[in-house]
């Protein structure tokens, strides 16, 4: 099926703009935008054109490889991976409770990973067209041109993502791509020299966290035309809530509402995924659609990350953050916030949240156990989901008598928020583009759109063998001499033999 | 590049000059087996004191009297000359580290041997910064049959330290080395080429013999932190071998 502007009807007469790469964002990605004559818009695509293959090379693997092998999937949140790896082969080891310290350890973290990841998205990547216009001097905006102009929040949001990082190193044994977490537990506690060392900063990053919150809560308030209805649609969001319902980014159950708040389901135990999500393919786009089966491709796609989590919950258990999710609910009114400049507040709220739970975390004398692993009843099949920075992040794994995978199948947030996304910019080009000469400023508006998804491009296109794809040799005058094409059912055909 | 466990030089034995320093030895000791006594690195992969030197790998190649030589087969002479830690003696060395590399297929990020793996300390060693040579990516298939152990045949370097082991110390003549040139390759002794199928067991010296990640025990994976592995605190030429004093 094809949504409003997803497909021209004759695009051989129109005008075709690129944003190639899509700049600010992890991985690599297009927009692809058709104009005709007017500068009207008949078609905008956001396109992820990387092609790796981790669900294939993973089979034949021994499991307790695959947390550090999964993670290499990305270099922001390699931990988040880790960690829905880990999830989905303490199932394999029969580990059903982990220890009080691994848990805790994970826990802490995970919650390294979503400060450092919303720090880095929010003042390096963001900040600078909140801070100085989406159509501002190209050549100022960036964080370069943040440091300049505001070096102290320039400064809070670098100190900040570096505690993440330390949280990670600690925890992790490096800040990017350690090896932590194993099936079962974790292979390392806190030492006490490592505990104090971060006891002795973290009370500064609550206080610097809760400032970043205040700050985008002042762009809402100072600007709220703009906030509230840029790319503004609404639709279905879903996330993990923890079993008491508050907020919960390591594990709990999944639930979803519609797009007036009401609950379309809860209390789902995440090992039935595939029960409720179903994932369609695109020709033009290597990242698959899911979709809550219930309600069909058309009506069923939702939106993860941040501004759903934050919705989604009942509470957040933390004390500081939960005043700024009142803050938040209650300006958003009766309907739920669905403007996509609404992630940045959403992302600042729980990174806060991540400040007060490693505060918290770092106070329990368990982070420095030393009872780290446990095993149980051998499994063959298990199943991880996490709240990673960008949203739910599910790891799906096989594993055979002979302890190697035979099957792997990841849906990673940015995936989730596919179509979330397409809308987005859509949205923005009917707004800002329709009709307009198109300048440099107007195409960072798909841009900002884009970027306030955090999406993580490389993430989002591990699969193999289940894309279409169409191969074309040409001679050296660009002539077509053969062609090969696989469609989405797997079918392979050759429609033009090489003469 | 020199390690820490010296052994105590008696002045009327005899001697030979490594790098330009004196080094003691016995007769018939090579040169690594005398270097390595008095706490002197030569990189190594094939080499392993506890067992008959094999000669195979050439990373412990030197200059003895001006003349190319393995370390690790050539006995000590007095008086003998010995270049080691030089720039065209490691420059060949790395050569030979990145045809190794490329002939197997050696994912260091994802393997449980980093930190504890021989070819990748020595990698590190020697500033190896890149492959440099196209890799083969051959298809070498595990062999997960047995229950306590795994073979990653991509890893494999051909150093036949497994197979000296099975056969001079196990009695068992589990693994061997086949094919000739390029197509070496290691086996086991079965029929159905399984692990399973042959008498190995984890009580073998041979199950823990490997400088690098082929023969592995199941389900330890990464129990051992980043930090306390072999060599995340020091290079491997300030790594003693944990057999060194024996030789």
């Amino acid at each position: 099926m094809s949504f409003a502007l997803e497909t021209a009807a004759n695009p051989e007469n129109l005008r075709r703009v690129a944003i190639d790469p899509v700049s600010r964002v992890e991985g690599h990605g297009k927009v692809t935008i058709l104009l005709d004559d007017n500068n009207k818009v008949h078609q905008v695509r956001l396109h992820i054109v990387e092609f790796r293959g981790f669900e294939k090379f993973i089979q034949g693997r021994p499991y307790w490889e695959v947390p550090v092998m999964v993670q290499r999937l990305c270099g922001i949140c390699p931990v988040s991976h880790h960690l829905a790896a880990s999830k989905a082969l303490d199932a394999i080891i029969g580990a059903k409770h982990l220890t009080p310290t691994a848990e805790k350890m994970r826990r802490l973290m995970h919650y390294g990973q979503i400060l450092q990841s919303h720090a880095l998205h929010f003042f390096h990547l963001c900040s600078p067209d909140l801070l100085f216009g989406f159509d501002s001097d190209i050549a100022k905006r960036n964080i370069v041109g943040v440091a300049e102009k505001h070096p102290e929040i320039a400064k809070q949001g670098i100190l900040l993502r570096k505690f993440g990082q330390e949280v990670i190193r600690l925890t992790a044994g490096k800040r990017i791509h350690g090896t932590g977490a194993v099936p079962g537990g974790v292979n390392k506690s806190l030492s006490i020299a490592e505990r104090d060392e971060l006891l002795k900063d973290i009370y500064q990053m609550v206080t610097w966290a809760r400032g970043a919150v205040h700050l985008v809560k002042e762009m809402h308030h100072q600007n709220p035309e703009l906030y509230n209805s840029f790319g503004a649609f609404r639709a279905n969001f879903m996330s993990l809530v923890g079993f008491d319902g508050g907020l919960d980014l390591y594990h709990g159950q999944l639930r979803a509402r519609d797009e007036s708040g009401n609950i379309l389901f809860e209390g789902v135990d995440y090992r039935n995924y595939t029960q409720i999500i179903e994932e369609e393919v695109k020709n033009w786009s290597y990242m698959k659609f899911p979709y809550l089966k219930s309600m069909g491709k058309e009506k069923g796609w939702y939106r993860v990350g941040p501004l759903s989590r934050i919705q989604n919950c009942d509470f957040i258990s933390t004390p500081l953050a939960e005043i700024e999710r009142r803050d938040f609910i209650e300006y958003s009114g009766v309907m739920p916030m669905h403007a996509p400049l609404g992630y940045h507040w959403a992302r600042m709220i729980e990174m806060l949240h991540a400040t007060e739970m490693i505060k918290d975390l770092l106070h329990y004398n368990d982070i420095m156990g030393s009872d780290l692993m446990v095993t149980g009843e051998r499994g063959f099949e298990g199943v991880g989901v996490i709240e990673a920075p960008r949203g739910t992040l599910i790891h799906h794994y096989r594993v055979d008598e002979n302890d190697l995978v035979t099957m792997c199948n990841l849906i990673v947030s940015t995936t989730h928020n596919n179509q979330a996304m397409n809308e987005a910019v859509r949205r923005v080009a009917q707004q800002y583009l329709h009709g307009h000469e198109v300048t440099e400023g107007l195409l960072n508006h798909i841009e900002v759109a884009v970027r306030a998804f955090d999406p993580c491009l490389s993430c989002a296109t591990h699969a193999l063998g289940k894309m279409p794809l169409q191969v074309e040799v040409l001679d050296a005058a660009g002539q077509q001499l053969s062609s090969l094409s696989r469609s989405s059912e797997g079918t392979v055909s050759t429609p033009l033999s090489a003469p | 590049m020199s390690q820490n466990n010296k052994t105590p030089h008696n002045k009327n034995q005899a001697t030979f000059i490594l790098d330009g320093k004196t080094i003691p030895f016995t007769e018939g000791q090579t040169i690594i087996q005398a270097a390595m006594a008095s706490g002197e690195y030569i990189p190594h992969l094939c080499f392993n004191p506890e067992f008959k030197p094999h000669g195979s790998c050439k990373i412990c190649t030197v200059t003895a009297n001006g003349r190319q030589a393995a370390s690790c087969t050539q006995q000590t002479q007095a008086d003998m000359v010995v270049e080691s830690n030089t720039k065209p003696i490691n420059d060949e060395r790395r050569a030979l580290l990145q045809m190794l590399f490329v002939e197997g297929n050696h994912f260091c990020p994802s393997c449980e041997k980093s930190g504890d793996c021989q070819l990748q300390a020595t990698a590190y060693e020697l500033n190896m910064m890149s492959p440099h040579f196209d890799h083969f990516s051959p298809d070498r298939p595990l062999d997960s049959s047995h229950a306590e152990y795994l073979l990653d045949y991509n890893r494999c370097i051909l150093c036949s330290l497994c197979a000296r082991a099975s056969s001079d110390v196990d009695g068992k003549n589990v693994f061997s080395l086949a094919g000739r040139g390029i197509k070496t390759h290691l086996i086991v002794n079965a029929k159905s080429g399984k692990l399973a199928d042959t008498d190995f067991t984890g009580d073998d010296k041979a199950a823990h013999v490997c400088p690098v990640g082929v023969i592995i025990k199941k389900r330890v994976g990464f129990a051992v932190p980043i930090g306390k592995r072999s060599f995340d605190e020091h290079p491997i030429s300030a790594t003693p071998h944990p057999k060194v004093r024996d030789v």
